[in-house]
């Protein structure tokens, strides 16, 4: 077996990053001039990441899909960013957030990253307070906090129910600085559809489509950084963005990247639960929701059918008659456990009979306590933006009637493998944010995403990056008439070819859905054996029926929105039996990954460390073969690994 | 429910378009506009025709890539809505319905529904930002700010850069576009160092780049989907003479 080397530095665990820092290669400033830097995708990590390595002295060209970098998917962020800084005096430090994460993550995150996450992520609010970030603030004029699941104290900033998009344009307005500067050039509505590796195995390009002209394009550099986000919308539905995909990550792998921990997705607990099949999206109600929400449906299974039948409202249920099954099963943390144990309890509550709404699949989040006790204006105040969207989409008031939600697919923990240097094991190709495996372990806690996504961009990626690139700065230009290029676009040519010429009577959407439906039903909250194994067997049938009935029309020239999908969805049909595999091996419950077999009689996940305790780098094969396993074994050396406990402190 | 509808296609930049007639039928209430759209695109791809391209992403109503002038209003006439965010409740059965894309000349169409926006970016890139720099800033709680000046300058920023405004505007002014920005730094410590450059080179840019002036219609404000408050224009002309004179 390959050995994995995660190049975490020695040291004691507060010390490695600034001895990694003491000792790297750096370029001089005349030298960084000479090299060229591919950064994929404009959201928290790869916006910022450009936006610094501009400002270093490097030659950077950013891609982003859509129109404009101030539109990629970090803007949904809603609720709030960590940060260790410990303002409302409540025992908050370094070591607390570190520890919080890595048990939030079910004990299968890398120590010595979480730790370096956990000290920068002071930084990063130090960073945004001075590109202007408005974040809350109290009347004394410093800044506000929030609690957030998994966690006892307050050390969640946020901007309203923004957040997300407050830190991406605060990002975006130091990417439009270094644009303006000319250190950064920018490509707009433009898809990677592969990475270039050059015969020495250095990735050093990228050939992209431009989703206006409908054109191949190569790129070269002397590394390519991926911040291409996540893949959960191989489930179809989600509350990723319409364009969030998994190709980027996926044709890495394809090139030789492992894939580490692909069954780790995070499902949401709190999001408006589905109502129609001609559904596009899933909307999320932040987190932040429960911090002044109770959690309840029926204690009698009649009630509950009276209500799905529309016979009851949730507000005849008197007090006594309502189960408020997260206050019930988790004293110590309540409505604030992390987001895999509440959406299990959910799926629980509902499989059992007790859900309610029309389709039975959704609990009541309840405010009406909080409005009794603060106010409809402090409650409006605090959340009104999502008070409106919700009646905006379900119509119905939820000032007057508590909201109904539903778990849904939010975020994929799993990515491409990175080690501490946030590279993969292709050299030159580094990967950022949601799309690495690294900091979340089997379950992210709220409010960590964009903590992760900017630390990566502002605070380790222009640290690690220069200290590859140190010793590149005689290689010159990096030509893009090479046979490596000249191979990675002719397959891509062929790729498109292929499924413009099947011309079969589906949409690409239906097979979209048929996906998300084996996903949703084998490789969705609770997996099993069977399951998995008729899960991988439904995807391989389906991805035959794509390339013989799928209908691709217009022309490949120009914009053709169908194409487009398409190509991702024929990248999904094959992650979508990636995660599958993943999670079939995996014999153990952990964080967001529930395998029925493997519970406590309580109905917790049962972890098995003695087998289980590593990081699973999936290695492509070939198209035909199944890929090989490498494993990263996990050594926890600062904190005691134990059973996740969210019943008492 | 049923619905006629009224869409504007365009081939490419430089076709002429025109208003294509479609009908839309069985409809859920509960479903979005751009669901409605989506169920009428795959009816189109079934017949074989060219389905109509339209921007959307996050639809959820915070990217601002969605953009289409529904009815005579950027992104409908329900207030304070994306596109994305509208539903076919509030329309009635039976209906015509008239989809354009914006109209102004700094967002020209590339096909169908879908505009070029980068005119924004631009105007953002002359100054829209506080040029500090990774590292080196002090502690987030030594620039203590005044709520009531946080929450104006949060009010401000909250805007998606849809481009609403313009498509509103008889004139079509980026004016709301660009005092938001020019606002929230205003208003921030952190913004005051650069505030006259700012003001002075974004709205150069923004004249450069061929949007109108501003002529007190409040077509903006009303249209905006983040109600982004026509004050911001105010303050952005006090900054700006301010600027001029000193």
């Amino acid at each position: 077996m390959t050995k994995i080397d995660s190049k975490v530095p020695k040291g004691p665990l507060a010390e490695k990053w600034t001895i990694y820092k003491e000792h790297q290669n750096l370029v001089n400033p005349a030298n960084k001039r000479k090299i060229d830097i591919i950064v994929v995708g404009t959201g928290l990590a790869g916006g910022a990441a450009a936006a610094s390595l501009g400002e270093m002295g490097f030659n950077v060209k950013v891609f982003c899909i859509q129109d404009s970098p101030r539109r990629a998917h970090s803007i949904a962020a809603q609720g709030g960013i960590n940060a260790a800084k410990n303002y409302p005096n409540d025992g908050d430090t370094i070591y607390r957030l570190f520890y919080d994460t890595i048990k939030g993550g079910d004990y299968r995150s890398r120590e010595g990253n979480v730790y370096r996450l956990s000290q920068v992520s002071n930084n990063i609010i130090d960073q945004c307070v001075a590109q202007g970030v408005p974040f809350a603030r109290e009347y004394s004029g410093y800044l506000a906090n929030r609690s957030f699941g998994g966690a006892l104290v307050s050390r969640t900033f946020y901007a309203r129910g923004q957040t997300g998009q407050q830190l991406l344009l605060g990002a975006y307005g130091a990417l439009s600085k270094e644009i303006k500067r000319g250190s950064v050039k920018l490509f707009t509505r433009r898809e990677m559809v592969d990475l270039v590796l050059m015969k020495d195995g250095r990735a050093r390009g990228i050939i992209v489509r431009n989703l206006h002209t409908g054109e191949l394009e190569r790129y070269g550099a002397h590394a390519v950084l991926l911040a291409t986000g996540g893949y959960g919308n191989v489930f179809f539905l989600s509350t990723n963005a319409m364009t969030s995909n998994g190709s980027a990550a996926w044709r890495a792998y394809k090139r030789g990247a492992y894939f580490a921990n692909p069954c780790f997705v995070q499902i949401h607990p709190t999001c408006i639960p589905v109502h129609g099949d001609y559904q596009s999206k899933l909307t999320l109600m932040s987190e932040s929701l429960r911090n002044d929400g109770r959690i309840w449906v029926p204690k009698k299974k009649e009630d509950a059918e009276k209500i799905r039948k529309g016979e009851l409202s949730p507000n005849d249920i008197s007090e006594e008659n309502r189960d408020y099954y997260l206050e019930r099963r988790y004293p110590a943390f309540g409505n604030l456990v992390p987001r895999d144990v509440a959406s299990r309890a959910a799926k629980e509550r509902c499989d059992a009979g007790y859900g309610v709404g029309k389709t039975g699949l959704a609990v009541y989040l309840d405010l009406s306590d909080a409005i009794n006790r603060l106010g409809k204006d402090v409650i409006e105040a605090r959340y009104g933006n999502l008070f409106d969207m919700y009646e905006r989409i379900v119509d119905d008031n939820p000032y007057k009637t508590p909201m109904m939600i539903y778990p849904a697919i939010h975020y994929t923990m799993g990515g491409l493998w990175v080690d501490y240097e946030l590279q993969s094991n292709i050299p030159g190709l580094f990967v950022g944010g949601e799309a690495n495996f690294s900091d979340h372990g089997a379950n992210r806690l709220g409010a960590s995403a964009i903590m992760q996504g900017l630390s990566d961009g502002y605070f380790v990626l222009p640290y690690t990056m220069q200290n590859y690139l140190a010793d590149q700065i005689t290689v010159g230009p990096i030509p893009t008439d090479t046979v490596e290029f000249d191979e990675a676009e002719k397959s891509v040519r062929e790729r498109i070819d292929n499924l413009m010429s099947i011309k079969g009577s589906e949409t690409v959407d239906s097979f979209h859905k048929r996906l998300g439906h084996i996903m949703w039903d084998y490789v969705g909250m609770a997996r099993t054996k069977e399951g998995l194994e008729k899960a991988i067997h439904e995807i391989q049938e389906l991805r035959k029926e794509f390339y013989s009935k799928v209908d691709v029309p217009g022309n490949p020239n120009g914009i053709n929105l169908e194409l487009e999908k398409a190509l991702r969805v024929s990248d999904f049909l094959e992650l979508g039996e990636l995660m599958a595999r993943d999670a079939l091996h995996r014999n153990e419950s952990a964080g967001g990954h529930f395998r029925l077999e493997y519970q406590t009689p309580e109905g917790e996940a049962l972890r098995n460390d003695k087998d289980f305790m590593y990081v699973a780098a999936w290695e492509y094969q070939g198209d035909d073969k199944e890929p090989k396993l490498n494993k990263e074994e996990l050594e926890y050396e600062n904190i005691e690994v134990k059973q996740r406990n969210y019943k008492t402190t | 429910m049923n619905l006629k509808l009224k869409i504007w296609r365009q081939a490419s930049p430089q076709a002429k378009g025109k208003f294509v007639d479609y009908e839309a039928n069985n409809i859920s209430e509960d479903a979005s506009f751009l669901e409605m759209i989506d169920i009428l695109n795959d009816e189109l791809i079934e017949k074989g025709d060219d389905p109509i391209a339209f921007d959307h992403d996050c639809r959820e109503g915070i990217c601002g890539m969605c953009s289409m002038f529904i009815n005579g209003h950027p992104h409908g006439s329900q207030k304070a809505t994306t596109t994305c965010q509208l539903h076919m409740r509030k329309f009635k059965d039976g209906e015509t319905i008239v989809v354009e894309p914006w109209r102004a000349k700094p967002f020209p169409v590339i096909k169908d529904l879908v505009v070029d926006r980068s005119a924004f970016d631009e105007i953002i890139q002359s100054g829209g930002y506080i040029s500090t720099t990774t590292g080196g800033v002090p502690d987030a709680n030594s620039i203590p700010i005044q709520k009531e000046h946080a929450d104006l300058a949060m009010d401000a920023a909250a805007c998606i850069g849809c481009g609403a405004c313009v498509a509103a505007c008889k004139n079509a002014s980026a004016m709301l576009f660009v005092s938001a920005k020019v606002s929230q730094f205003a208003l921030l410590p952190q913004g005051k160092v650069e505030a006259k450059d700012r003001v002075k080179s974004m709205v150069a840019k923004m004249d450069e780049l061929g949007f109108g002036n501003c002529t007190n219609t409040y077509a903006c404000e009303a249209e905006c989907p983040k109600e982004i408050s026509i004050t911001n224009i105010a303050r952005m002309n006090r900054h700006f003479i301010g600027a001029k004179l000193g």
